[in-house]
């Protein structure tokens, strides 16, 4: 028998830091691999914005004293927020579990739970230079201002994030498999992208869609970020709604995910 | 020598049904150990239990002096495991899973060695989705041995490889197991247990229905000898079957085929070659693990469906 075998008492596994930033890393490599993540969450909200501020309409037609370039910005961070969160996040993880991928780390001593954290880290990081890419194009390209509330804005942001998350979590806890993830969270995405305003932003919706919209996560999320780029501090109600789904959503997906 | 791993009347359901009845079993340490059944009989659900993925509902299991549920963290240091399902990211990288699973323990192997003995080192950058079968089984068998453990628990090892590629499989076990680690192998073709197998336990219904070491098991079964043969010129039945050696004979075409002891062989080619009959296409076959493993388990998979609807 080797001489560790008996009860000597041992030293505490690697330090978790340490493996949660390899963890991250290797997350972030098959991110990259997967092109189609990065190419939704980056490549295609600066598609959208050069195609709009290339439209002359969009820089002429003004509601409520803003162009509809300039209402169309926020709406395009939130949708990065939206297509990471929801056709991401719950295919990624939904597929991790189906294949085994979770199983074969809880006999690890790393256990299943951080490369979840990784995968949500990688996420957020790339929701953080996407966002900022559009900012800064659509400054840079189109003269849009950069949002007058930048601390209101990062507190809307880090807020939309962790609600949208949370909802995406709860999505890849419930879902079966990957597929049914896959169709869940695209749903999701394209109502949820109607209440952002995508296709017709919301100060221009008749009062009783305007109302229906801020309550939901994403519209809630593009209202804030609205507010915030045009000088406000984000109205409380919205902070609120988004921290609230954040909380309920969260817990849901921790109470009911399944490791296999 | 004190085992490595001890399970003392596992029990575990699944609702109503139960999986793993009552079982017991002892591995000692260095030991090849194999846990052999049908498909269903609770192979799985032991080992899962043993890996501490499962809570048993009723029993006791120790590994290394753990408790494979208490003493998780520290466990999983000392366990290699190779699950039956177990995939990794379709564009994770031979060598990357390597490093990556390796960082995870306190003595990792060298994932360059590792790679090596196991016939991975050319597929060092080969994405996980591009792997073979074969080399996908052998990736799993080197996560399972990356964390240098004492005890291995490998889950249908060779399931899926070629005749080659088993053969070096099994010496790389065997290996492993000269390096002092105690394995504990779960499967369900015989020529692996025979091969490799110190012990086997026997699992069927949940239950351990024999346990010794494969010749033993073997040796048990009645009928020690098949003799086939095609005579030259016909004979009547009780010619051989008066034999006390001979325990039966059947005739399939012109074939007739003889079942006995040990001692069958001798006695039935003297009787012919007094009788100036010749045995043509002679051959015998040993009873082995199989007839034993049908003998203790009631028949293959088809029957046992009948006789459980």
């Amino acid at each position: 028998m080797t001489a560790h075998a008996s009860a000597v008492p041992v030293p505490p596994a690697a330090r978790p830091g340490s493996v949660l930033g390899r963890l991250t890393r290797t997350e972030l490599r098959l991110f990259v691999r997967e092109k189609a993540g990065p190419a939704f969450a980056i490549a295609l909200p600066l598609a959208l914005l050069t195609v709009f501020g290339n439209i002359p309409y969009y820089h002429r037609h003004r509601i409520g004293g803003s162009t509809l370039l300039e209402l169309y910005v926020p709406i395009l961070a939130s949708f990065v927020l939206a297509t990471l969160s929801f056709n991401w996040v719950p295919a990624a993880m939904a597929g991790y579990r189906e294949k085994g991928v979770l199983r074969r780390l809880r006999t690890t001593p790393v256990g299943p739970a951080r490369v979840l954290a990784a995968q949500l880290l990688v996420s957020l990081a790339t929701a953080a230079v996407a966002v900022a890419a559009v900012l800064l194009v659509a400054r840079l390209s189109f003269g849009v201002p950069l949002p007058r509330q930048a601390a209101g804005y990062l507190a809307g942001l880090v807020l939309a994030a962790l609600a949208l998350m949370a909802i995406g979590l709860f999505v890849a806890a419930v879902s079966p498999n990957g597929r049914v993830a896959n169709a869940v969270g695209a749903t999701l995405f394209y109502v949820m992208m109607f209440s952002a305003g995508l296709f017709l932003p919301i100060a221009a919706m008749p009062p009783l869609l305007r109302h229906i919209s801020r309550a939901a996560p994403l519209g809630a999320a593009a209202q804030a970020l609205t507010d915030a780029t045009q000088g406000h501090w984000p109205h409380a109600l919205q902070l609120l709604t988004l921290a609230g789904y954040a909380v309920v959503f969260g817990a849901a997906a921790v109470r009911s995910f399944r490791w296999e | 020598m004190p085992a490595v791993i001890e399970v003392r009347n596992l029990h575990k359901r699944y609702g109503p049904h139960v999986a793993v009845d009552d079982v017991s079993f002892a591995v000692e340490q260095g030991e090849i150990f194999g846990i052999l059944g049908p498909n269903g009989a609770g192979k799985t659900t032991t080992v899962e239990c043993v890996e501490g993925l499962r809570t048993p509902d009723r029993g006791e299991i120790d590994v290394l002096g753990l408790d494979p549920r208490r003493d998780r963290a520290e466990l999983t240091q000392r366990l290699g495991v190779q699950l039956q399902d177990g995939q990794l990211p379709d564009r994770l990288r031979v060598g990357e899973a390597l490093r990556l699973y390796g960082s995870f323990y306190r003595r990792p192997a060298d994932p360059a060695a590792l790679a090596d003995a196991l016939g991975l080192a050319g597929a060092q950058r080969t994405p996980y989705a591009a792997l073979s079968g074969g080399q996908k089984q052998r990736l799993s068998i080197a996560l399972a041995l990356i964390g240098s453990p004492e005890v291995a628990v490998l889950d249908e090892l060779t399931t899926g490889l070629d005749p080659q590629a088993r053969r070096d499989t099994w010496d790389l076990i065997q290996d492993v197991r000269a390096r002092g680690v105690t394995i504990l192998l779960v499967t369900h073709f015989m020529a692996e247990a025979e091969r490799l197998c110190d012990r086997v336990a026997v699992i069927d219904g949940g239950r351990v229905v024999a346990l010794d070491s494969p010749a033993a098991l073997a040796e048990r079964v009645q009928g020690g000898q098949r003799i086939r043969f095609r005579p030259s010129v016909p004979f009547e039945d009780a010619l051989l079957t008066d034999l006390p050696d001979v325990t039966g004979l059947t005739r399939q075409g012109d074939v007739v085929v003889v079942t006995g002891t040990d001692n069958a062989l001798g006695a039935v080619t003297s009787v012919l070659a007094r009788h100036d009959i010749a045995a043509d296409h002679l051959r015998v076959e040993q009873a082995g693990l199989e007839d034993a493993f049908v003998a203790l388990t009631g028949g293959d998979e088809k029957t046992r469906r009948r006789r459980t609807p």
